[in-house]
């Protein structure tokens, strides 16, 4: 049932599944060196503006932002649950737990999505040549403050579409896998999914509880 | 059945024919032969650029092509010789070959990965040479902001974008080397009975994986800049050009020892082998390799001592830079005691790795120059930096993968190649680099600055000596490519072990069967136990 | 020059000299190495080629001895290069107190220089001989680097700050200027000359360059052209601050902070004024950026640093 190994080089299962686990864990530690650089960037633009990046942050909406952020946390739980459930051999209910991952994640999307309408329609963008109207003590500080916060959202929401992706591969093979195989890609899958949950816990505050 | 190139029934290169059984190979030894194949066509397209930069520069005047397409040159040939030759050279082809044979696996961790990072790397390569073709890019492969941000009018965007993809081909490579090594190494092989070349391929890898996404998040805030209007370097908006240089160079620096780490690796392999002795020094070696990726990552300031950063950040990574030279200038006395009480043979990769050696060494000494904070202002931006990294790149890196490669290649295609033209083609090679590259340290002591294409007659000299030996040197890495090739055809027979060394790899057949070895080996024993046996006391 | 051939740039700035030690320091040192270690590979070749006679006994493969020495050996002469070499480079970071100071704008693709008289040159820089000078670096555009080999001195000027860099010639003589930061199409054309003159050639030379107003004095036309009077100046409608003496003294902010009111202050003061407030009073300064550019933004440095006593540099 689950001795069958996937790769050519390895010999039996379970240290094809720490090889899987292990890799993961590096692709992750790159990603922490990605959005670290960016978060560096980002911290070393407030240091210079400090004034207008308060002022700024005023604006994103705070509610929003922690709905998204408990809506987050949530998938998380999700895809624990479909991690625990899998190893357990529970495979159907499993599925139903990588779903509602998935679901809550598009959830998280879309809420983002009504927060850049609105930033949009106030003239808080700052991007694709949108105009950009700011008062207060500092509008370059402010402007610099809206051009990292669709930047780096945006680098976290392609992450998140990429993790809605493997996901959405993972369901679909998943009723021809061998359980072994199951397990490993849950488990892979699981790690990204909250690695991307982390960074924006380390999004939010920066962003959005500025000054507050 | 028909006599295939290099191919015995039942080895890997045999089993399975057709473009499909390559194209959707996840056999590391073929995805190997489609780097080896790539990466061949983008060293002679960078060097064709080569060429014709230094022809330019035999004269004073720019005269050969207009300041535009000059600008254009040198830009593309750093970014194809940095992105598409020198960072995956050995990695992708000796590395993806070599790694699983001498570690007793039967293929890397992830096969599929691999394969999959061959197509990344095409397409982000495919990509930047597509905007060579639409019109180059002209910021030098350096992508200095504000210039390449709000005043270039070449294709920033397009090669930035070709070079970020080619980025996660990198990555990809790099965890799955990291992977194998821990976790499929054969029965009795500890850490420290493993080859060099093992160790300097993990070290290189944890640089890949830990340093490419910092150049990614520099190319992306480039690229959202010019393409989406978010101006994080632009002066005018409250933002810092001084911010890309630290971002680049922390991913730059690093980046420069994944492009020599490979190279020493290999040398270590073939000192010992035409030695007949041990490596001097095995555990020094190889804590030195890790040394060398750890403290690269503390270094990068050293490109910005003129910059505007502060005169107290540069007074920290000049010191940092000379703690970085230690372990490399361990590793050189190492190898030069390798050779004591040896009973050395001359084969050609024996001649290009004591040219690596002595190559090396020089291009490292113009390093201690460069840490030193007040000949650096003087030389900074100067033909003596060009000289000092085309030492350590060509001389060095270029000159080791030449010398792995036809360390292999016995094991690699099954066939010897002509050890005369072989030796020839060292010997030129070692010549002509030195005749292009050491008149440019006195080009840089004078003050000739980089990337002018005309300059002030008094430099004539140095640069006509320069020109003249590209030529020789182009003609020295033409040999093996019409010598290795011919080899293919009509090269006689290789035995499994021609170069009688150490190493799991020379365990098998030449060339290997599909899945590397029919037992797993066991390993009782520390690497290069030379003398052998047969060797005879 | 040896037979015509070029093997070193002239040394013609006080500090070429120090730097020169240093670099033919490190030149023994590198071929005294490499000499060592070719003689040692070569030798090693030599001897121990296959089938030579030479006596193999008593071979080792480690020495922790052997890697203690040459690793604290190399320890020791790297610390001391990297000390002569610090020692040298701080030295740049204090100018002399009387030297003279030039403003100097790099733009695509040329060299601006504006003496303290007023007097403007294009890709050419006269100072005197044996007399301090120190150039105040700014960038209209990309960034560029100010770089004179013969005195052994190179600064890049970074658009959105000033940079500075100071030499004293020691001998007269035309030395090349090239720009050493690649900097667009024509960077191998953002070239010129930095011409030393003995004192009294150079005296004369500003006397026929005539003076016009000095750099201080224009930036006071522009300082009442643009409005700044109406508000600095003993304005009764709008509370500003006075800015006599202000340059080189620390300012109290609004935030409660206290910062020295360097260039950079004041550059930020005029481009970006609601960043940084002075305590008591209302932001109400507008912003000049886009309206001045870098040229004239030298100008008003160059006056406003006349209005503080000349000790007063932070």
């Amino acid at each position: 049932m689950s001795g069958a190994v996937e790769s050519e080089a390895f010999r039996d299962a379970e240290r094809e599944r720490q090889a899987d686990a292990f890799g993961m864990w590096i692709f992750i530690g790159s990603e922490a060196m990605l959005f670290g650089a960016v978060m560096l960037v980002y911290l070393t633009a407030r240091m210079a503006h400090p004034e207008g990046f308060g002022e700024a942050s005023s604006r994103l909406s705070l509610l929003l932002g922690t709905v998204n952020t408990a809506v987050l946390i949530t998938s998380s739980l999700a895809m624990a649950l479909a991690d625990l459930l899998v190893k357990l051999g529970r495979r159907r209910a499993a599925a139903w737990a990588l779903a509602a991952t998935a679901l809550l994640g598009l959830a998280f999307l879309a809420v983002k999505g009504v927060e850049y309408a609105d930033e949009v329609r106030e003239g808080l963008a700052p991007v694709l040549g949108l105009p950009f109207a700011f008062e207060g003590a500092d509008p370059r500080g402010a402007q610099l403050f809206f051009e990292l916060y669709f930047a780096s959202t945006g680098l976290h929401a392609a992450h998140l579409i990429g993790g809605l992706a493997a996901i959405a591969t993972v369901l679909a093979t998943w009723r021809r896998s061998t359980d072994a195989a199951c397990l490993r890609r849950t488990r892979a899958v699981g790690l990204y999914w909250h690695f991307v949950d982390i960074v924006w816990v380390f999004l939010f505050p920066l962003l959005y509880l500025v000054h507050r | 059945m028909s006599e295939r190139i290099g191919a015995v029934p039942a080895t890997y290169m045999g089993e399975g024919s057709g473009p499909r059984a390559w194209l959707l190979t996840t056999d590391h030894k073929r995805v190997a032969w489609l780097y080896l194949v790539a990466l061949t066509v983008f060293f002679f397209l960078g060097g064709a650029m080569a060429v014709l930069i230094r022809v330019e520069l035999a004269t004073p005047a720019g005269d050969l092509v207009s300041d535009d397409a000059y600008d254009r040159l040198f830009s593309i040939h750093g970014i194809i010789m940095v992105w598409f030759f020198l960072v995956p050279s050995i990695p992708a082809t000796l590395g993806n070959f070599l790694l699983p044979l001498m570690i007793g696996a039967r293929d890397l961790a992830f096969p599929r990965l691999n394969l999959a990072s061959w197509y990344v790397f095409i397409f982000g390569s495919g990509f930047t040479l597509y905007s060579v073709i639409a019109g180059g890019v002209d910021t030098g492969w350096t992508f200095y902001t504000p210039f390449s941000t709000m005043f270039s009018n070449s294709y920033v965007s397009a090669a930035a974008f070709g070079v970020f993809i080619v980025g996660f081909s990198t990555i990809m490579t790099g965890i799955n080397f990291i992977v194998t090594v821990h976790k499929l190494r054969a029965p009795g092989l500890t850490w420290f009975r493993l080859p060099i070349f093992v160790w300097t391929m993990y070290a290189t890898a944890l640089v890949m994986v830990l340093a490419t996404p910092v150049l990614a998040a520099s190319l992306i805030l480039i690229v959202l800049e010019r393409v989406f209007g978010i101006g994080v370097f632009d002066p005018g908006l409250g933002g810092d050009p001084l911010l890309f240089q630290h971002l680049f160079w922390f991913y730059s620096h690093p980046a420069v020892y994944i492009m020599i780490l490979p190279g020493m690796g290999v040398v270590s392999e073939i000192l010992p082998c035409f030695s007949r002795r041990p490596l001097f020094g095995y555990t020094a070696v190889a804590l030195s390799s890790m040394a060398i990726a750890i403290f690269g990552f503390l270094v990068w300031g050293h490109h910005m001592f003129v910059s505007g950063q502060s005169a107290y950040a540069g007074l920290v990574f000049s010191f940092l830079s000379y703690c970085v030279a230690i372990p490399s200038a361990i590793k050189v006395f190492n190898w030069s005691l390798t050779l004591r009480k040896g009973e050395i043979a001359f084969e050609t990769s024996m001649l290009y790795a004591l040219g690596f050696l002595g190559l090396f060494t020089f291009g490292g000494l113009a390093g201690l120059f460069l840490a030193a904070l007040a000949v650096d202002v003087h030389v900074h931006d100067t033909y003596f930096v060009v000289a000092h990294f085309h030492y350590i790149m060509v001389g060095g890196m270029v000159t080791a993968f030449m010398a792995g490669i036809h360390f292999w290649w016995p094991k690699i295609t099954g066939r010897m190649y002509s050890e005369t033209w072989g030796r020839i083609a060292a010997i030129v090679t070692f010549l002509g680099f030195n005749l292009t590259f050491f008149p440019q340290y006195v080009l840089g002591f004078l003050g000739m600055p980089r990337r002018y294409h005309a300059y002030p007659p008094e430099f004539a000299f140095w640069h006509i000596l320069s020109s003249a030996g590209a030529v020789v040197l182009a003609l020295g890495y033409l040999m093996p490519l019409f010598s290795l090739g011919w080899s293919l055809f009509r090269g006689p027979r290789a035995p499994d072990n021609p170069w009688r060394a150490t190493g799991l790899e020379w365990k098998t057949t030449s060339p290997p069967p599909p899945h590397n070895f029919d037992e797993t080996p066991v390993v009782d024993g520390p690497p290069y136990r030379y003398p052998l046996a047969e060797d005879g006391a | 020059m040896s037979f015509g051939i070029p093997f070193a740039p002239e040394q013609a700035s006080s500090l070429a000299p120090g730097v020169d030690h240093l670099f033919y320091a490190l030149l023994a040192f590198t071929f005294a190495l490499g000499i060592f270690l070719s003689a040692l590979v070569i030798g090693y070749s030599v001897k121990y080629r296959a089938g030579s006679p030479a006596d193999r006994s008593g071979e080792r493969s480690r020495s922790a001895p052997l890697e203690i020495a040459w690793t604290t050996a190399t320890l020791v002469v790297a610390f001391a290069i990297f000390a002569w070499g610090a020692v040298l480079f701080m030295g740049r970071e204090h100018p002399p107190a009387d030297a003279i100071e030039i403003a100097g704008l790099g733009k695509q693709w040329m060299w601006q220089f504006r003496h303290p008289g007023g007097q403007r040159e294009i890709d050419e820089l006269h100072v005197p001989v044996g007399r301090a000078v120190v150039v105040s670096l700014a960038s209209q555009d990309v960034i560029h680097s100010f770089f004179v080999p013969a005195f052994r001195v190179k600064q890049d000027a970074v658009p959105g700050r000033t940079t500075h860099v100071w030499f004293t010639a020691t001998e007269p003589g035309r030395f090349h200027l090239f720009c050493a930061e690649y900097c667009g199409t024509e960077h191998s054309g953002m070239v010129g000359w930095v011409v030393a003159m003995q004192p009294e050639d150079y005296a004369a030379w500003l006397e026929r360059q005539g003076s016009g107003d000095t750099l201080a004095q224009q930036g006071e036309k522009l300082f009442r052209a643009l409005g700044c009077s109406g508000c600095h100046e003993n304005s009764t409608a709008v509370r500003a601050p006075d800015l006599h003496g202000v340059y080189g003294r620390p300012v109290a902010l609004a935030n409660s902070q206290t910062v020295m009111a360097d260039e950079r202050y004041l550059r930020d003061s005029i481009l970006q004024p609601a960043r940084e407030v002075a305590a008591g009073y209302e932001p109400v300064m507008p912003s000049f950026d886009g309206l001045v550019d870098e040229g004239e933004l030298q100008m008003l440095l160059s006056y406003l640093k006349s209005l503080s006593p000349k000790e007063a540099s932070p």
